[in-house]
C-alpha cells in the first residue's frame, strides 16, 4: 500500500484499505511482507525457524533443493570419476553416437550405464542434467545476489532519504514496472552474444539481476518508511551516527525478514527466466549447458527421444516447486499475521 | 418459558471455545443470562473477556472452525436457537434479532452504495420491492437523523463520517423492526461528542420501538446511563450480574469494585486513576481457582486453590466469588 | 478522471521513446548487420540495398527517421521478408497471438477464480489443499517443459489434438497452445484470489452481511467477490507482459506464425525494422492496457478517483 501513492493521495481513508492495489502483490502476494510486522531480535528468528521445522511442506523442499543442490555439486565429478562420462564427452564408437533410452545399453538390453539415457551424441543424460543444475542455480543464485544488491541500496536510500528524492525514484521504478523489459533482454542477447561462454554467462547474471530488483526496492522501501522513526534510528541519529552507517547497519538489518523472503521466491524466478532464455537459444550456450538448453534440446528431439526432455524437465520443475514452497513456508515463519486460518 | 415470565431471550450454560495454535481456549465458559422485553442489558468486560463472542454466538456468527459452540441453550421467543437449521436462524438475523458492531469504518460494504446495503434486508426479510425497499431505506435515514436522506442514500460509505457511518449501521440494524438489538462497543471507535449523540439515539429508537437491548460495552459510563441490569464478564466466565444501580451502589464481587474504582470521578480530589493490577488473563493457560485470583486484593489462599461458587445475593443479584456475601456486607455499610 | 487519463497518456510517450530509442541503441550497436548473415551479398549490391534502406547515413538521420516512422506508425519494409511491409506482418501475425493470448486468459479467469475462490470458502480442506498444490504445480513447471509434455501425451500418444498446426478460433488446434499458456495464469490467478477472498471474508462487512440473514452464497456472490478479486485485477496489467513473454515460447513450440516467432526471428535475422516495429507495437500495447486497468479500477473501487 504504501508504494501505491498515487491512489493513497486520492483516498479519503488510508485506514479503510485493506486490499492493496499493489502491482507487486500480482507477482507473489507481497502485500503481505510490505504490511507485515517488523522482525526483530533474535527470539523471534529462532521463532520463525520453529515454525518454519513445523511446516510439513516447506521441511519437503528444503530437502529437495539441499539433495539437488548437493547432487548438482559433486554428483557431475562421482559420475566421471566412477564411469569416465562428463557432460560433454562423446564415445568414441561410433555406434554408440545415439540416443539409448533409460536403463538401457547398445544392445537394447538393461543396463546401468546411462540411468537417464544418453542424448543424440551418446552423451549420458544423468552427467548433463546435474551439470546443467550447476549452471542453472549458479545463474540463479548469482543473479538474485545482483538484484538484491541493487534493490536493497536502491530501496533503503529512497526510503531513508525520503521527500522528493524518494518520489523521484519511486516514479522511476513505477515506470521501469511498466516496461516490457523482457523483450529488450531477449534483443540485448540476441544481438549483442558475448565472446566467450564465461562472458556469455556475466551478460545472464546482470541482465537477469537487472531487471528483477523492482519489487526488491519497493518491499525494502517499504520497510524502511516504517522503521526509520523508530526510536532505535532516533537514538542513532541523536548520538551522530552518520546517514550510510544508519540505512547500512541499523535499518538494512531490521529489514531483512521480508528481504529474505523475497529472494528466496527470486531464485526460482530468475531460475525460470534463465531457462526460458536458454530455451530460446539466447541464454547458456553449447558447450555449456543448463536446465533450460537442455530442455530445448530435449524438445527439439521429443517424437522419438522423449527421455531427452523428461529428465531434465521434471529435475527443474521439482527444483522450482520446492524453492517456492521453500519462500512461502519462509513468509509464513516470519509474518505469523499473513498466515491464512 | 421464556414467553412467560416476560423473557426475550435466555443463555443457558454457553461454552464457546477456539482452537488456537497454543489449544483449545475456552472463550465463554459456561454463562447463563437473560434478556427481558423492553430491557436494555449491559454486558461490561476488559477485552478479551469473551463478551463479543458470547454475542456473536446469539446469532451463531461464530467463525467455524476455529470457533465453535460447544454446549448450552439460547432460548430466543420459545426455541433453541443452537437447534435451529441454517434457514431457520438466518430466518431471525437481521429481521427479529439485529446486530451493530464496534467500527463503522470497516462493517459496511466499501463497493456499495448505502442504499443497496440498506435495501438488501426488507427485500429479504420483508419482501418489500425495489421501490418500497428504497423508500424505507430513505425513511430510515430519516429516523436515524442523516440530513439529505433522499441524495445522501446513494453514496458510498467512504463519503460518510464514522459518526454517519455508525447511524447508517443503526437505520440498518432497525429496518426491520428487530425485538432484539444486539450493540457491540457501538461508540468505542468514534470521537467523544459523537459517542453521545449515537448513545442518545439509540436509547431514543429503542423506547419508540420497544425493542430489548443488548449494549457491549468496557465502558461503565456508558452502563450507568443506559442500562437497566448488568452483567459483567471476566475470562470468559459470568462475574456478577445485578440491576444496574445496585451493581454501581453495591457491588459484590472485587473485579467489579475494581472497574468501579477505574472509572474516573470528576469529584474526587484524587489525582492519580486507579488501575486494576496486572494484565487480563492468558485463556489458553487460565491458573486453577479463581481466574481473577493473580490480580485480586482480596485474594486468599481458597482463591487460588478452587474455583469460586456463585453467591445469589438476592433473586436479581448473583456473583462469582468467594467472599461475595462479605463483599455485599461491607458495601452495604459503606453504602 | 479526465485529467488523470490524459497525464497517464502523456506520459506513455517518452516511455516508448525510451525502449524504441534503447532498442535502436542495441541494433545500431551490434556487430555485423542483416547482411552479413545467412546471405552472402556482393559488395556492390549490398551499398545498393544499404542506400535504399538508408543505411548509409549518419546515425542521427536514422534515428530520426525511426522516430518519424512511430509517429505515423509506419515501419516501412522489413528486410527478411522482402516486399512486406512490417505493418502488414503485424496485421498478420496479431490475430495469431491475441486469438491466443486472450483464450489462455480467459480460461485462466476461469479456472483460476473457481479453483482460488473455492479453496478460499474451505480453508484447510482437502479442496483448499489440491488446488494449491496444483496451483503450486503450475508456477513451477515451465511452459516449455509442459507444452512439449502436452504434445506428447495428447498429440503423439493419443492423436486427440495436431501438435503443430494454426486454423485460428475456434479449432482443436488452439486447445493445447492455449493450455499450456494459461497453466501459469491458472496458478497464479488462484493463489491470489484465494488470499484475496479469505481476507475479505474475514473483513467486517462480511460479518454485517451474515449478521443481516443474507445466505452463504449471498454474501460471497454480492459482498465477497468484488472486494476479493481486486488482486486479480490488478495482476491483469503486468498479466499481459507476461502473456506475451509466455506467447513467444509457446508459438516457438507449437510452430505458430505469431508475434513471438516473428520477434524472436527478427532479432536472429538482425531484421532491424520488424524488429524495431515489434518492440513499438509490444510497448504501446503494454503501456495502454496498463493503463486501461488503472481506470478500471476506479470503476470497481468506488473510494479510488483519480
Amino acid at each position: 500500500m504504501e508504494e501505491n501513492r498515487q491512489q493513497k493521495d486520492q483516498i479519503p481513508d488510508s485506514a479503510d484499505l485493506h486490499i492493496s492495489a499493489e502491482y507487486a502483490v500480482a507477482e507473489r502476494d507481497i502485500a503481505e511482507l510490505v504490511t507485515g510486522e517488523v522482525v526483530v531480535g533474535s527470539s523471534l528468528w529462532r521463532d520463525a525457524w520453529r515454525r518454519l521445522l513445523k511446516n510439513k511442506l516447506a521441511v519437503f523442499g528444503m530437502i529437495v533443493v539441499l539433495v539437488l543442490v548437493v547432487a548438482s555439486l559433486i554428483g557431475p565429478t562421482i559420475i566421471q570419476k566412477t564411469t569416465g562420462y562428463t557432460y560433454d564427452s562423446i564415445p568414441k564408437d561410433s555406434a554408440l553416437l545415439k540416443s539409448f533410452p533409460p536403463f538401457r545399453g547398445p544392445d537394447g538390453r538393461f543396463s546401468l550405464a546411462h540411468p537417464m539415457g544418453t542424448d543424440a551424441a551418446g552423451r549420458d543424460i544423468l552427467a548433463r542434467v546435474l551439470s546443467g543444475g550447476q549452471i542453472s542455480l549458479m545463474v540463479a543464485l548469482i543473479a538474485t545476489l545482483v538484484s538484491l544488491v541493487i534493490g536493497v541500496s536502491y530501496g533503503a536510500i529512497a526510503g531513508y532519504l525520503g521527500g522528493p528524492l524518494d518520489d523521484l525514484m519511486m516514479r522511476i521504478v513505477d515506470v521501469l514496472y511498466s516496461l516490457p523489459y523482457v523483450i529488450i533482454v531477449i534483443v540485448l542477447l540476441a544481438l549483442l552474444p558475448a565472446k566467450t561462454p564465461t562472458a556469455q554467462l556475466a551478460q545472464l547474471f546482470f541482465a537477469l539481476g537487472a531487471v528483477s530488483w523492482l519489487t526488491m526496492a519497493r518491499i525494502v522501501r517499504g520497510q524502511i518508511l516504517s522503521l526509520k522513526n523508530q526510536e532505535f534510528v532516533l537514538a542513532a541519529r541523536a548520538t551522530g551516527v552518520s546517514t550510510p552507517k544508519i540505512i547500512f547497519r541499523h535499518l538494512i538489518p531490521n529489514a531483512l525478514g521480508p528481504v529474505i523472503v523475497y529472494a528466496t521466491l527470486t531464485i526460482p524466478t530468475v531460475m525460470l527466466s534463465e531457462a526460458f532464455l536458454s530455451f530460446l537459444g539466447l541464454g547458456v550456450r553449447p558447450p555449456r549447458v543448463s536446465w533450460g538448453s537442455l530442455a530445448a534440446e530435449g524438445a527439439a528431439n521429443l517424437a522419438v527421444f522423449p527421455w531427452q526432455l523428461i529428465f531434465p524437465g521434471v529435475t527443474m520443475a521439482l527444483m522450482l516447486f520446492s524453492l517456492n514452497f521453500v519462500g512461502d513456508g519462509l513468509r509464513d515463519a516470519l509474518d505469523p499475521q499473513a498466515r491464512r486460518n | 418459558m421464556s414467553t412467560e415470565n416476560g423473557n426475550l431471550l435466555s443463555v443457558r450454560d454457553l461454552c464457546v471455545v477456539f482452537k488456537t495454535e497454543d489449544g483449545t481456549v475456552k472463550a465463554v465458559d459456561g454463562i447463563s443470562f437473560e434478556v427481558k422485553r423492553g430491557e436494555t442489558l449491559g454486558i461490561v468486560g476488559e477485552s478479551g473477556s469473551g463478551k463479543t463472542v458470547a454475542n456473536l454466538s446469539l446469532l451463531r456468527l461464530i467463525p467455524e472452525p476455529p470457533g465453535k459452540i460447544e454446549s448450552g441453550f439460547i432460548e430466543f421467543g420459545g426455541r433453541d436457537l443452537l437447534k435451529l437449521s441454517q434457514t431457520e436462524i438466518r430466518g431471525l438475523r437481521g429481521k427479529r434479532i439485529a446486530m451493530i458492531f464496534q467500527d463503522p469504518m470497516t462493517s459496511l460494504n466499501p463497493f456499495m452504495r448505502v442504499s443497496k446495503q440498506l435495501m438488501e434486508v426488507t427485500q429479504l426479510h420483508l419482501g418489500h420491492t425495489k421501490q418500497q425497499a428504497r423508500a424505507h431505506a430513505i425513511k430510515m435515514l430519516e429516523q436515524v437523523g442523516i440530513p439529505d436522506a433522499h441524495e445522501r442514500v446513494d453514496s458510498y460509505p467512504h463519503e460518510f463520517s464514522g459518526g454517519m457511518r455508525q447511524r447508517v449501521m443503526i437505520a440498518m440494524a432497525l429496518s426491520c423492526q428487530p425485538e432484539l438489538l444486539i450493540a457491540d462497543e457501538p461508540t468505542t471507535a468514534l470521537d467523544v461528542t459523537i459517542q453521545a449523540q449515537i448513545l442518545e439515539l439509540i436509547k431514543h429508537l429503542k423506547s419508540e420501538t420497544g425493542a430489548s437491548v443488548i449494549l457491549i460495552t468496557h465502558d461503565l459510563g456508558v452502563v450507568a446511563g443506559m442500562t437497566d441490569r448488568v452483567v459483567v464478564m471476566y475470562a470468559g466466565k459470568l462475574f456478577e450480574e445485578a440491576p444496574t444501580r445496585e451493581l454501581f451502589e453495591r457491588t459484590a464481587n472485587p473485579y467489579t469494585k475494581g472497574l468501579l474504582r477505574s472509572v474516573p470521578d470528576p469529584t474526587s480530589e484524587h489525582e492519580t486513576l486507579y488501575q486494576i493490577p496486572g494484565q487480563p488473563p492468558d485463556l489458553a493457560h487460565l491458573p486453577p481457582g479463581c481466574p481473577f485470583a493473580p490480580r485480586c486484593e482480596r485474594a486468599e489462599e481458597i482463591c487460588r486453590r478452587e474455583f469460586p461458587p456463585f453467591v445469589e445475593l438476592t433473586m436479581s443479584h448473583r456473583s462469582l466469588c468467594h467472599f461475595a456475601n462479605e463483599i455485599y456486607a461491607e458495601t452495604k455499610s459503606a453504602a | 478522471m479526465l485529467r488523470f487519463i490524459i497525464r497517464r497518456v502523456i506520459v506513455i510517450i517518452p516511455m516508448l521513446l525510451i525502449v524504441v530509442s534503447l532498442t535502436w541503441t542495441l541494433v545500431r550497436l551490434a556487430p555485423g548487420s542483416f547482411y552479413t548473415g545467412e546471405k552472402k551479398l556482393a559488395p556492390a549490391v549490398e551499398k545498393n540495398l544499404r542506400e535504399k534502406y538508408g543505411l548509409d547515413k549518419p546515425w542521427y538521420v536514422q534515428y530520426g527517421k525511426v522516430l518519424k516512422n512511430i509517429a505515423r506508425f509506419d515501419f516501412g519494409n522489413s528486410l527478411k521478408y522482402e516486399g512486406q511491409s512490417v505493418n502488414q506482418i503485424l496485421l498478420r501475425a496479431l490475430p495469431v497471438s491475441a486469438t491466443l493470448g486472450i483464450t489462455a486468459y480467459l480460461i485462466a479467469l476461469l479456472v483460476g477464480i473457481t479453483m482460488g475462490a473455492l479453496a478460499a470458502l474451505k480453508p484447510n480442506s482437502w479442496l483448499d489443499y489440491a488446488s494449491m498444490t496444483l496451483a503450486m504445480l503450475g508456477i513451477s513447471i515451465p511452459n516449455f517443459v509442459l507444452g512439449p509434455l502436452l504434445v506428447l501425451l495428447f498429440s503423439l500418444t493419443l492423436f486427440w489434438f495436431p501438435p503443430a498446426l494454426w486454423n485460428g478460433f475456434p479449432s482443436k488446434s488452439l486447445v493445447l497452445p492455449a493450455l499450456t499458456l494459461s497453466a501459469i495464469y491458472i496458478a497464479y490467478i488462484a493463489r491470489l484470489t484465494r488470499s484475496g477472498m479469505l481476507e475479505v471474508m474475514r473483513s467486517d462487512y462480511i460479518r454485517t452481511a451474515r449478521a443481516k440473514g443474507l445466505s452463504e452464497t449471498q454474501v460471497v456472490t454480492r459482498h465477497a467477490l468484488r472486494g476479493g478479486l481486486l488482486p486479480v485485477v490488478s495482476f491483469s496489467g503486468p498479466a499481459l507482459a507476461f502473456l506475451i513473454t509466455g506467447t513467444v515460447v509457446v508459438e516457438r513450440i507449437f510452430a505458430l506464425p505469431g508475434l513471438g516467432n516473428y520477434f524472436i526471428n527478427a532479432c536472429f535475422n538482425r531484421d532491424e525494422p520488424l524488429i524495431i516495429g515489434i518492440v513499438a507495437f509490444i510497448a504501446i500495447s503494454v503501456l495502454v492496457f496498463n493503463l486501461l486497468v488503472d481506470i478500471s479500477y476506479a470503476f470497481i473501487d468506488p473510494r479510488i478517483r483519480y
